[in-house]
């Protein structure tokens, strides 16, 4: 018996329906196809429900629906809007454990997680971007005494959102909430890998928003995704993915003008400087939970951890210190408070993890700990579990330079300063970055010099509203996560003003 | 030793690539980088993803029933950490993708990866790429 019951069992805090329709104009409507799709919980690799097969035709009533409301909604004003952002927040709280369970059996992610993360981070990112909204302010520039250059904030119109599949919740928030506060309609569409508590999450808040301000159309990548990617009536496309997939929607918004935001993910370096064991107390053991992070998520998260630098000083004492924490990583049941690790996503990515621990191998990197798929039997025994991974190699190795996602992290050492920098910059991508010292100045050089748009300090993976994130290099383009995420949302305009009765002086 | 292959296909991959001929006609391929999805290779019409000047075409894959042969593109910089491994592109049981083609038949195109052997390196090392400007 798990610490919370299995969704399809009697007693558990959510009950999916056996089949989910799109979400369109504030109620369910059925696919124009008429076909939907199974849905699999990767904890035990089973079909739960059904989801609607979205084409072209639903887009297109989606942004129907959108386009029909966004004149309204853009006109409320910002308290108005900021009220309701307030109460999707508040009736997320009161449901917090239903949303959990739900968006760890779609995802696999241990409840652990969901209850203490990602619903509050989700909750809290609702409550961040109504406060933004209400406080901020267009300006006015006195350009000469008769002349006023007034800017105001204008909502976009319509956008797209496509949404990825490792927190399908709280990265469909980082999207919806500033679009929202920014007076926007949105078209959503989520990861067809978990596709089922985002559904569960409007069925929830339904009544608090006018219909048509979001609807979401499920279905494949390049079924639904595409044609709303490439739709000329959305004025803007957030996309969170990989690097082809981003140069296609880059592509597409070319063809229409319109702005995208992009975050591509990256292939993080974790850096830990000598003096990070200068001592056995509570800073030196942060440093080792620091490092396991690449566990977290089962490392699915743009920001893993996944390249572990450390100090040649340190090398062997850290190695071993830090591979022993890993060993105490709880694998277990995702349903479980005490599990710390739980399925990967879907088969897909368990069998291109496989692979790359494979590729790890044949470029002769050694395998310090797991390395292997865990079968945790019972019924997790169909689920996809991966034990957490220690790599040791060199930084030009695949296993280096790509993002596994999964939980893999590739440990090299370093020879200085100079040497750690460069081992971290040798990368195409600039996402995340951890910087482990007790000596102020070499974390803030450190963290100067590193091309990556978010940099740890003496922490990592935390998450609050308020610190932009984003990515430098292939990372994508924009900062979500803060309140410069409104400009990405909102056009300017400008009422340049003349309250002189005299003529300019052509005549 | 004939010129080596820099990326193939196995039986299984050949069959999802006929079937999805017979459905979208020409086919190519992006091979993805980043996260999520990233690191597989993206499956489109021919045409659909321009590439340009930054990639490069690792080869033309030959399909047994498909008149066209699929181009095998990467970005450049991203060959770069690649270039010492032989790919071959195979298919397992999944779903999603970006905008590949293959998500809705329940399939997902996966890359197996090799070193090149000496032999083989010494003949590719020096052996120029073509890119998307030619």
């Amino acid at each position: 018996m798990t610490d919370y019951v299995a969704p399809g069992q009697s007693g558990s805090k959510v009950t999916f329906k056996p089949r989910y329709d799109h979400w369109i104009n504030g109620e369910y409507v059925k696919p124009d196809s008429g076909q939907y799709f199974e849905n699999v919980t990767p904890v035990t690799g089973k079909v739960f429900c059904e989801i609607a097969r979205g084409n072209a035709k639903d887009i297109d009533k989606a942004l129907d629906a959108a386009h029909a409301a966004a004149k309204a909604w853009g006109k409320t004003s910002a308290t108005a809007r900021a009220i309701i952002l307030n109460k999707i927040a508040d009736r997320m709280e009161q449901n917090l454990e239903m949303l959990a369970v739900a968006e760890t059996w779609d995802n696999g992610k241990p409840i652990r997680e969901t209850i203490h993360a990602d619903m509050p981070l989700a909750i809290d990112h609702f409550r961040y971007f109504a406060g933004a909204i209400r406080a901020q302010e267009g300006s006015l520039g006195e350009l000469d005494e008769d002349t006023v250059a007034y800017h105001f904030h204008e909502p976009l119109g319509v956008v797209g959102q496509i949404i990825p599949w490792n927190f399908p919740i709280l990265m469909a928030v980082w999207k919806l909430a500033p679009a929202l506060a920014a007076g926007n309609c949105i078209v959503l569409k989520p990861a067809e890998q978990t596709p089922a508590s985002i559904m569960v999450l409007m069925e929830l808040i339904a009544d608090l928003l006018p219909p048509g301000v979001l609807n979401v159309v499920n279905g494949f990548g390049v079924e639904a995704g595409k044609p709303l990617a490439s739709s000329p009536r959305i004025a803007k496309i957030a996309f969170t993915g990989e690097t082809t997939t981003g140069r296609l929607i880059m592509q597409y918004a070319s063809e229409n003008i319109i702005p995208v935001t992009l975050e591509l993910g990256g292939k993080s370096p974790n850096i830990f400087f000598a003096d990070v064991a200068a001592e056995n107390d509570a800073f030196y053991d942060k440093a080792l939970e620091g490092f396991t992070m690449f566990a977290l998520n089962q490392g699915e998260v743009c920001t893993c951890p996944s390249r572990g630098l450390i100090d040649t000083k340190i090398y062997d004492k850290f190695l071993g210190d830090v591979t022993k924490r890993t060993q105490a990583v709880v694998q277990g049941h995702p349903l479980d408070l005490a599990t710390m690790i739980g399925a990967q996503a879907s088969n897909d990515q368990l069998q291109k993890i496989l692979s790359y621990i494979e590729i790890g191998k044949k470029e002769g990197a050694k395998v310090i700990t797991g390395g292997e798929q865990a079968d945790l039997g019972g019924e997790l025994s169909g689920g996809y579990y991966v034990t957490p991974t220690i790599f040791e190699g060199n930084n030009k190795m695949r296993i280096f330079q790509e993002e596994i996602f999964g939980p893999v992290v590739s440990v090299t050492k370093f020879d200085g300063f100079d040497n750690a920098m460069e081992i971290a910059n040798d990368t195409l991508y600039g996402l995340g970055a951890g910087v482990w010292t007790r000596d102020t100045n070499t974390a803030y050089r450190a963290g100067r010099e590193i091309q990556a748009g978010r940099v740890w300090t003496n922490c990592y993976h935390a998450y609050p509203a308020g610190a932009a994130f984003g990515g430098y290099k292939s990372s994508g383009i924009g900062r979500e996560n803060h309140k410069m995420m409104l400009d990405h949302y909102q056009q300017t305009k400008n009422l340049l003003v003349s309250y002189s009765p005299n003529k300019l002086g052509f005549f | 030793m004939e010129n080596p292959l820099r990326v193939e296909l196995t039986e299984t991959a050949e069959e999802l690539l006929r079937k999805l001929t017979a459905i979208h006609g020409p086919l190519m391929f992006h091979q993805s980088g980043g996260c999520c999805d990233g690191s597989s290779p993206m499956c489109y019409t021919a045409g659909e993803f321009r590439v340009g000047g930054q990639d490069v075409k690792l080869g033309d894959l030959k399909v047994a029933g498909i008149q066209e042969p699929i181009g095998f593109w990467m970005s450049a910089s991203q060959f770069e950490y690649w270039k010492h491994t032989h790919l071959t592109v195979d298919v397992v049981d999944g779903r999603g993708g970006g905008f590949s083609l293959e998500s809705p038949e329940g399939k997902r195109f996966l890359i197996r990866s090799r070193l090149f052997t000496d032999q083989e390196w010494q003949i590719l090392e020096n052996q120029p790429v073509p890119t998307g400007a030619n």
